[in-house]
């Protein structure tokens, strides 16, 4: 790690500013030179790596006070995005109106980590591609940009299938992305002019030619909350995995249905561990508008939320496993008691 | 009795609480870098990122100006130091790659560069900033990759001696009504203990001590001293506590020679602690292993022949090797056997002894093949052990000092519910997920080596003993309490221990599960050299006779006469007879058949252990039976295993409780090497990619609610003094296999390759 200074900002203005003086031009806001902590499970990680090297921190916890609440109202759900993982999946109505976030949570990470990491801090989790985690490796695209790619022809295994380019195929590692992305939430943004609202959906950037530009966040803005219109207790969280806890998707389903005497109202799906960026596979999910639910349809649906994925030497597997993971979440989320 | 502490039945110690259990728990506990230095200064490596080739510059420009920085080390200005051997042929150390002593690079991950700073984040921070300029050469990474060159073991390993064979294999097989042949793969490991490789060295003018997790104190400091060219006298290597071993800490690595060499020129105290990701590669590792088996039996499930041929990956430097085949090619009867063991050489690190070295990769294979011969027989697995079950091994047909295989299987399988399986694989399942039951035998070699010991009695009872073993997290301190203890009739709390240093007399080894075997018989030796001249005290010119000697013992209960025959001996009028305050005997044991140098061997570092396969007139083993449930869940493919479920005899249990704890642990880790571990190399740079405890997996609680062992009596007087069969290395074998077994039942699909991942299963 390298000496860094360190800054307690007690109003979200103070944050912004901090944040935003220590910003240069060209500079991919991942490599700016101050860096907000929240609960840090991901920063302090990266800054003890030598893979970020910030010369200085701007500690945004105080702001918890104005940013921390949890708020189901009768339109929607407004989450502070310093609200701890572990007190936002343990909240019941969020259990019973939104089963899909409750769980996405639940499912992350360790209960040690859920306790510290924050919803904020999580939607920008990074990737956890080891040859960009590991500095040796001189080749990366998202971390010295023009560098090439190890992961592509390396042991890519976790890598992704949807949303590559030639640049990048590293995937994005979070869960709760993919409940926010699949139930059309806003994330509500505090910058140098004031708060602005941005669907999630364009939250984060697929890599493209710019792999190391990551998300749509300009020089000291902060995410300083989330809002979700609806409720959605129809909704799941599946995650396929190694080990029964504390290790990230290998694939994973957010769906979330709207039945009315049989027939489907609404559909939502998106998709975890196979993409580079939290991922709604909105053609799909269109098949199911309007239908009654069968296995048939739910096969459909999960063919067309892979028809362009990719597969690479040790990832392919994730095109046929993603696809019987949506297929099961829809199953469950059609069949389920609410 | 808890789950924790079962009721010793026959043959078994009393489950007494970790002598160490406060200590560890409230953090008192000193590790190795927990030691306090006066005024030391902070090391921190500098790895190469290529595999194989050459330095051709350092820019350390940045690196030295990091205010705190001492020292930066390289090739070019590091201290010289000696050679050592091969730990198997003869020498200390785990590599003879010696890194700092040229500009090539022989392996991944190799120690290029030591920075010495005031602090270890001026260190790090440094290390982080040094340049280095390369010309690498493409590396070959293993099996498949070009430029690599296999070779028999016989030959280039002196520890390998022989390829067991026995009768006419190929003869045996052609005839045979019944036959598998079949391939299995084991992956790279890394036993990753929970204590990092750390090492502080502190001279006091010529003499050295090194704090460091070591699971041999005395070939630590022989082979320091060797290599600093210094008398091994001048050398005392210490830790009271060892944070898991699991092998990798049995063999001398070159970090330590290093380091010390450094603090000597800087003449400062050195703190060295490796991250973890250093000690995927400054360290050794479980190479991979391939496997061919060849089965031939009779419809009865009699084996008429068997052949087994295991490759395995080592460096180019040095030709390591663990040949598995001296156990299966001797576990069942079968009068035709054949083997083979090579060395495939690579661009890699030379690997090491990691928990069952041998045990875990071949019986994989061979039990994963006797399932498939029980189901090509439509035989019951247990049975089909059970037909092959022998009281003398095949080759030379030397007897089993004991062998409680079967009443393993039987005590296991009924506490498993194995008679509720359906045999027909796919046949059952609980909503989501498909279930199979599985088993295996597990077997571990029963090895001992000469130990040294000292132990002084006090006549108010408190006892001190003395011996250079470790405490690995293993229990040690505990029994060797609980041995003396008994041995000398005093109270279990007034017996201090002491071990992890060697500046105590010589113990063997924490390795090839001997400790157990190897310190309490030593200690019980020492022991009833204080008896006797008590009793000589007590009855002078009395010749003993050897049965007063087995049952005098000695008390401090109140008795008014000393006596022999079953009389107890009390220790004050022992003392006042004798007329002294303290009893003190130092004594040197070694096991039967151990070679003629094994006193000055065991002194001067150099391990002499005898054993399993290798004894004259006998052949000595652990046994168990392992059953494991599986779950496969059929969407996602994902393999859980909620039920472990291992019965095991090894001789002597000294304490059920910590018996019980190793066991289970070996169960787990078991479970974990079938379906979890593996190091992934890249096949381009012969690089680890998952070097972190964020990529390897091992299990969290989740993967293992359910683990069950159960201790069977057993008593084997062909062994050892203490009665102790090692059990440390005996359950994470025959779990490999087992979990495969269960797979198939499960699946209906056979899995010959390590870890077994969802996208294996294809349901």
């Amino acid at each position: 790690m390298r000496p860094f200074s360190y800054q307690r900002a007690t109003d979200p203005g103070m944050a912004v500013q901090a944040l935003s003086a220590a910003a240069a031009a060209n500079n991919p806001l991942t490599q700016a030179n101050a860096q907000p902590l929240a609960g840090g499970t991901t920063l302090i990680d990266l800054m003890k790596l030598d893979v970020m090297r910030p010369a200085a921190i701007v500690d945004i916890n105080p702001l918890a006070r104005g940013w921390s609440a949890i708020d189901p109202g009768a339109d929607n759900l407004r989450l502070g995005a310093l609200a701890k993982m572990s007190d936002v999946a343990a909240h019941d109505q969020i259990q019973r109106s939104y089963p899909v976030i409750a769980n996405s949570l639940k499912l992350a990470a360790s209960a040690q980590l859920r306790n510290m990491a924050t919803l904020g801090g999580n939607v920008m989790q990074r990737t956890r591609c080891s040859y960009f985690r590991d500095v040796s490796y001189e080749n990366c695209n998202k971390r010295n940009p023009g560098s090439g790619c190890a992961a592509m022809d390396g042991v890519n295994r976790m890598h992704a299938v949807l949303g590559t380019s030639d640049q990048c195929i590293a995937t994005y590692p979070g869960d709760f992305a993919q409940a926010l992305i699949a139930l059309d939430a806003t994330v509500e943004i505090t910058g140098r002019s004031g708060t602005r609202g941005m669907p999630f959906a364009e939250l984060h950037k697929a890599p493209g030619n710019t792999p190391e530009i990551e998300t749509a966040l300009q020089p000291g803005e902060l995410i300083s909350a989330f809002v979700i219109p609806g409720r959605w207790p129809r909704s799941v969280y599946l995650k396929a995995r190694d080990r029964q806890s504390y290790e990230f998707a290998l694939s994973s389903a957010a769906v979330a249905l709207d039945v009315q005497d049989g027939t489907i109202r609404d559909a939502r799906v998106a998709l975890g561990g196979v993409a580079t960026v939290p991922w709604r596979a909105r053609e799909a999910e269109a098949l199911l508008r309007g239908q009654r639910f069968d296995d048939g349809l739910a096969q459909r649906v999960a063919d067309t939320a892979f028809a362009d994925a990719k597969g690479r030497q040790y990832n392919s597997f994730k095109i046929a496993l993603g696809k019987r993971v949506v297929a099961r979440a829809l199953q469950q989320a059609a069949t389920m008691e609410i | 009795m808890t789950a924790a502490a079962p009721d010793p039945k026959a043959n078994m110690g009393q489950p007494v609480p970790r002598y160490d259990a406060a200590a560890k728990v409230t953090g008192r506990a000193t590790y190795g870098s927990d030691m306090p230095l006066d005024n030391p200064a902070y090391a921190f490596l500098v790895t190469s990122a290529i595999a194989r080739g050459r330095i051709n510059s350092f820019d350390l420009h940045d690196a030295k100006n990091v205010r705190g920085v001492i020292d930066i080390v390289t090739h070019e200005n590091a201290p010289k130091l000696k050679e050592s051997k091969l730990f198997s042929n003869g020498g200390y150390a785990g590599t003879t790659i010696q890194p700092l002593k040229s500009a090539d690079i022989a392996h991944d991950g190799e120690i290029i560069a030591v920075v010495v700073a005031e602090s270890y984040e001026a260190a790090r921070e440094a290390a982080n900033r040094v340049k280095v300029s390369y010309s690498a050469a493409t590396p070959s990474a293993s099996f498949d990759s070009p430029g690599t060159t296999k070779a028999a073991a016989k030959g280039q390993n002196a520890q390998f001696k022989e390829d067991p064979q026995v009768g006419d294999f190929a003869k045996a097989f052609e005839e045979a009504e019944v036959k598998v042949t079949a391939s299995y793969d084991t992956p790279t490991q890394h036993h990753n203990p929970m204590e990092l490789f750390s090492t502080s060295c502190a001279w006091m003018g010529d003499n050295l001590v090194i704090y460091e997790p070591s699971q041999y104190v005395y070939g630590l400091k022989n082979g320091v001293a060797e290599q600093l060219g210094i008398d091994a006298d001048k050398v005392r290597v210490v830790n009271p506590y060892v944070g898991g071993g699991f092998g990798s800490r049995g063999s001398m690595t070159p970090r330590t020679a290093i380091i010390a060499g450094i603090a000597k020129r800087l003449n400062r105290p050195i703190k060295l602690v490796p991250t973890r990701d250093q000690g995927f590669t400054i360290a050794t590792y479980r190479a991979e292993t391939r496997h061919e088996i060849k089965l031939g039996a009779g419809r009865d499930g009699k084996l008429v022949a068997l052949r087994h041929e295991g490759a395995e990956v080592s460096s180019r430097a040095d030709a390591y090797c663990v040949g598995g085949t001296k156990t299966t090619a001797r576990l069942y009867a079968c009068p035709n056997v054949d083997s083979l063991v090579s060395i495939v050489r690579a661009d890699r690190n030379t690997p090491g002894f990691m928990r069952s070295p041998p045990e875990v990769p071949y019986l994989f294979a061979l039990e994963s093949a006797m399932d498939e011969l029980a189901v090509k027989l439509n035989m019951d697995p247990v049975e089909l052990r059970r037909v092959n079950d022998t009281t003398n091994e095949p080759i030379g047909g030397k007897p089993y000092t004991s062998r409680s295989l079967m009443a393993c299987f039987d005590e296991a399988a009924k506490a498993f519910g194995w008679s509720q399986r359906s045999a027909a694989p796919k046949s059952m399942s609980d909503g989501d997920w498909l279930i199979g039951y599985g088993c295996a035998a597990t077997c571990y070699p029963t090895q001992m080596a000469p130990a040294a010991a000292r132990v002084r009695l006090q006549r108010d009872g408190r006892t001190r003993v003395e011996i250079a073993g470790h405490e690995i997290g293993t229990g040690a301190y505990t029994i060797l309490a609980q041995t003396a203890a008994e041995r000398l009739g005093v109270p279990l709390e007034k017996v201090a221990v002491f071990v992890g240093d060697s500046d105590l007399p010589p113990g063997p080894v924490a390795g090839g599960s001997n400790s157990t075997a190897s310190t309490c018989s030593a200690v019980m030796m020492v022991c009833d050299q204080i008896r006797q001249r008590l009793f000589k005290a007590v009855m002078p010119g009395d010749t003993l006779t050897d049965k007063a000697k087995e049952t005098i013992g000695l008390s401090q209960a109140p008795t008014t006469q000393a006596a022999k025959g079953d009389r107890p001996l009390d220790i004050e009028k022992a003392f006042d007879a004798l007329g002294a305050g303290v009893v003190e005997e130092y004594g040197e044991w070694k096991p039967d058949g151990a070679p003629l140098d094994s006193f000055k061997a065991m002194h001067s570092g150099h391990v002499r252990i005898v054993g399993g396969a290798a004894m004259k007139d006998k052949i000595a083993y652990a046994f168990g039976a392992e059953f494991v449930e599986v779950r496969v869940n059929r969407y996602t493919h994902e393999i859980r295993a909620p039920r472990l479920v291992g019965a095991f005899a090894a001789g002597r249990i000294m304490n059920p409780r910590t018996t019980r704890s190793q066991l289970m642990g070996g169960l787990i880790w078991g479970m974990s090497s079938a379906l979890l571990e593996a190091t992934e190399i890249d096949e381009r740079t012969a690089r680890y990619v998952n070097d972190n405890f964020a990529d390897y997996l091992v299990p969290v609680n989740a993967d293992v609610p359910g683990v069950e062992v159960i201790l069977l009596s057993e008593q084997d007087d062909h062994i050892n003094p203490a009665g102790a069969k090692g059990l440390g290395e005996l359950a994470n074998v025959g779990t490999n296999a087992a979990i495969c077994n269960a797979i198939y039942h499960a699946t209906g699909q056979r899995i010959r390759k390590l870890p077994v991942r969802l996208e294996n299963i294809e349901v």
